[in-house]
């Protein structure tokens, strides 16, 4: 009798296996920065933008197709790491996070030497990564990952971006000059543009190309010489303190009246600093978030829900870092539904994310590019307008996917070259 | 006028760290410590006294003070809980100790302020601004030119012509013989601690209008100190007042005319300097001790 017992205890055991398998819980590592400069601008944003669509998810409140609770009915855990540090610092958080954590999945990396170091070590761990920020072109065009995917566009869309609202907002531009901080993100980004504005405009005269060290924070020299070098347009991919220190101490010296002043990563400073920045500066989002994330239902659930909770505004690294969340629920949940209901693995998510196309709060998500592991998507330049002490964007342009990103396979530096035609 | 305005701001961010080290032979690391608590404190007491309505043309006077106040508990405190059991020991552990105290100080502010960036962009332009070779420049920059002339002016007379400087300068050539001749050199050295990190503080306040305040602010000024008092000689004010002047200026020409050398220039100069005068350009004899 105790072996029947034991018998009907396996079965129920059994039958109820599935849906305890359902309800176990998905571990997922957010990496990005809460201490040193980049918190405050990316890191703490992006933080508190996983936080609020992970609590929606598991309370099953995002717009559809993001309705079901957790991913695929489990509920979401997120095991939160600080990106400050060295890139080994990162290396050694990264496999804590996968051996010891057991995390299943990660979602991080705001700097792009931080993706291009962990990269390689995600493939090695069989980890599926999704990179929400970081910018270099360079991970899916020097290497291919089963892996890594990254589920927001790359650097060279915003200085192609950048180049082509030049030319529709200031034709007959004859001269640019950069200021950009003296590292990997600076030099890539004025190269970039430089490259851009010359197949745009053969004849274009670079006055000076002003190269500053990262969080120099006085900026009064390079100001005067790009007051004296008069260019039409100046670049600038100024983040974090240094893009506040470059506004305070360049707008009462009247640099940005002189010359057209495109600001890439502007948007996170414009709630930040509204009434100093001057009017008719071009500020970029990285994107189609913040201030050009369309009308749609799921910005109007982001925006509404992170301001209604953090009473500040989400900027780009929130929108990027949420559409990097969704897109890997969608690649899961499409992944269990192929699995039979099942929890699915690593690779199943991946070849579920690859070459996928959904939609976020900023638009139309298209994993185009890096053999299907990059995403590209549209984006938008505008000039700044203070309206009622309210600082709005004006004169905006959007540029489609396709026009501001390479086609696979294309190295950014050979399309941009090439005329931005495929080869 | 670049040239002149980046000195001043070096010589006022460098001028604390080299007394310190004159009379203590400390190399302060806690400096960039004192400079960011200066910059929070005036960014945060500053835009408190311009949101409640006050004059702004008193933000100034706010400015100096918030640096001040909130920057002198933090040094009496360093001062004689932690370094005055330490002078006894080697050069390299104190040197340690501040590095410690710096990484402690930087959570500590983080725990005060937060991660969030502060503005006060009116002092700035408050002033208003004036023209030099068809450019402007706010007037404020003018402010930190004179405060650099004053600072500099005022310790040199502190030191040289009143009774507790010439006692100071007593102590800075032998401790031991002072305290023997009935100089409590323990007041000397908080006193001149207390001091150069408020010197850092108002370095700070001064810097906080123009900059966005953000954590890790304090981390690049102690490099730059050290490379403008290392080029003047250690524990020399003329020294850290040439230094600043000779990377202002170098710095300026740098960014002017081959932009691409400008992060390389001024470490250039430093080196160059060291090779001919290891000691710096000021040094003195030190005194043969047996």
């Amino acid at each position: 009798m105790d072996g029947m017992k034991h018998v009907v205890l396996a079965l129920a055991a059994a039958a109820l296996a599935p849906a305890a398998a359902a309800q176990e819980p998905v571990k997922i590592g957010i990496v990005t920065f809460l201490s040193g400069p980049a918190a405050a601008p990316f890191g703490v944003p992006a933080r508190n933008a996983a936080d609020f669509v992970i609590e929606e998810l598991n309370a099953g409140k995002a717009p559809a197709p993001y309705g079901k609770k957790g991913f695929g009915g489990s509920p979401l855990e997120m095991v939160i790491v600080d990106e400050a540090g060295s890139t080994t610092t990162q290396v050694t958080e990264f496999r804590n996070l996968v051996q010891r954590q057991n995390v299943d999945l990660v979602v991080g990396y705001v700097s792009s030497g931080n993706c291009l170091a962990i990269a390689p070590v995600a493939e090695e761990l069989k980890k599926l990564t999704n990179f929400f920020d970081c910018g270099t072109p360079r991970i899916f065009e020097d290497a291919s990952y089963k892996y890594v995917f990254r589920t927001s566009p790359t650097a060279t869309m915003d200085s192609v971006g950048a180049a082509l609202y030049v030319k529709d907002a200031k034709p007959g531009t004859k001269s640019i000059a950069g200021l950009n901080q003296n590292y990997a993100w600076g030099q890539d980004s004025w190269g970039d543009f430089e490259l851009a504005m010359k197949t745009l405009v053969p004849n274009i005269e670079v006055k000076t190309s002003q190269m500053p060290k990262l969080f120099a924070g006085q900026y009064n020299a390079e100001i005067s010489a790009l007051l004296s070098a008069k260019p039409d347009v100046i670049h600038s991919s100024f983040w974090d303190g240094d893009l506040e220190a470059l506004i305070l101490q360049a707008g009462p010296r009247g640099l940005m009246k002189q010359s057209l002043t495109i600001l890439t990563t502007g948007e996170t400073a414009m709630h930040k600093l509204g009434s100093q920045i001057p009017d008719g500066t071009v500020l970029g989002a990285r994107g189609p978030f913040g201030p050009y994330a369309p009308a749609n239902q799921y910005n109007k659930w982001f925006h509404g829900g992170f301001v209604g909770k953090y009473k500040s505004e989400p900027n780009y690294a929130s929108y990027q870092m949420a559409q990097a969340i969704l897109g890997v629920k969608l690649a899961w949940e499409k992944a269990q539904d192929a699995n039979g209901g099942k929890r699915p693995s690593n690779e199943q998510v991946g070849a579920a994310l690859e070459n996928m196309s959904y939609e976020g709060p900023g638009g139309t998500v298209k994993m185009a590019i890096g053999k299907g592991h990059q995403a590209i998507m549209e984006t938008a330049y505008g000039q700044t307008r203070l309206a009622g002490g309210k600082l709005t964007v004006v004169n905006v342009k959007r540029y489609p996917a396709e026009k501001v990103n390479p086609p696979e396979g294309m190295k950014a530096a050979d399309w941009i070259k090439g005329g931005f035609k495929a080869q | 006028m670049d040239g002149a305005i980046y000195s001043a701001w070096l010589f006022i961010a460098a001028l604390g760290l080299t007394l310190i080290y004159g009379v203590m032979k400390i190399v302060n690391v806690t400096h960039g410590s004192f400079y960011a608590i200066g910059a929070y404190a005036a960014a945060s007491l500053t835009a408190a006294w311009l949101a409640r309505g006050f004059p702004p043309m008193l933000s100034y006077a706010v400015l100096v003070v918030a640096a001040i106040v909130v920057a002198a508990p933090f040094a009496i405190l360093i001062e004689r809980v932690i370094l005055r059991f330490m002078y006894t020991k080697d050069e390299v552990v104190i040197l340690l100790a501040t590095y410690a105290l710096f990484l402690i100080l930087e959570d500590v502010i983080k725990l005060i302020w937060g991660v969030d960036p502060y503005f006060i962009a009116e002092p700035y332009a408050l002033l208003g601004s004036f023209q030099v070779a068809d450019m402007a420049y706010p007037t404020y920059n003018l402010l930190l030119v004179a405060a650099a002339l004053v600072f500099g002016g005022g310790l040199a007379w502190l030191l040289h012509s009143t009774r507790a400087g010439k006692l100071l300068l007593a102590v800075i050539h032998d401790p031991e013989i002072s305290r023997a001749m009935g100089v409590n050199v323990g007041r000397y050295y908080l006193a001149t601690f207390a001091l150069g990190s408020l010197l850092a503080a108002l370095a700070g306040a001064f810097t906080a209008p123009t900059v966005s305040v953000v954590p890790g602010l304090g981390v690049d000024v102690i490099v730059l100190s050290f490379a403008v008092v290392v080029i003047g000689g250690l524990g020399s004010l003329p020294g850290a007042a040439l230094g600043a002047v000779i990377v202002g200026i170098v710095r300026s020409l740098s960014v002017h005319y081959l932009p691409q050398l400008e992060l390389f220039v001024i470490y250039f100069v430093m080196a160059a300097v060291l090779a001919v005068r290891p000691r710096g350009l000021f040094s003195l004899a030190e005194p043969r001790k047996i």
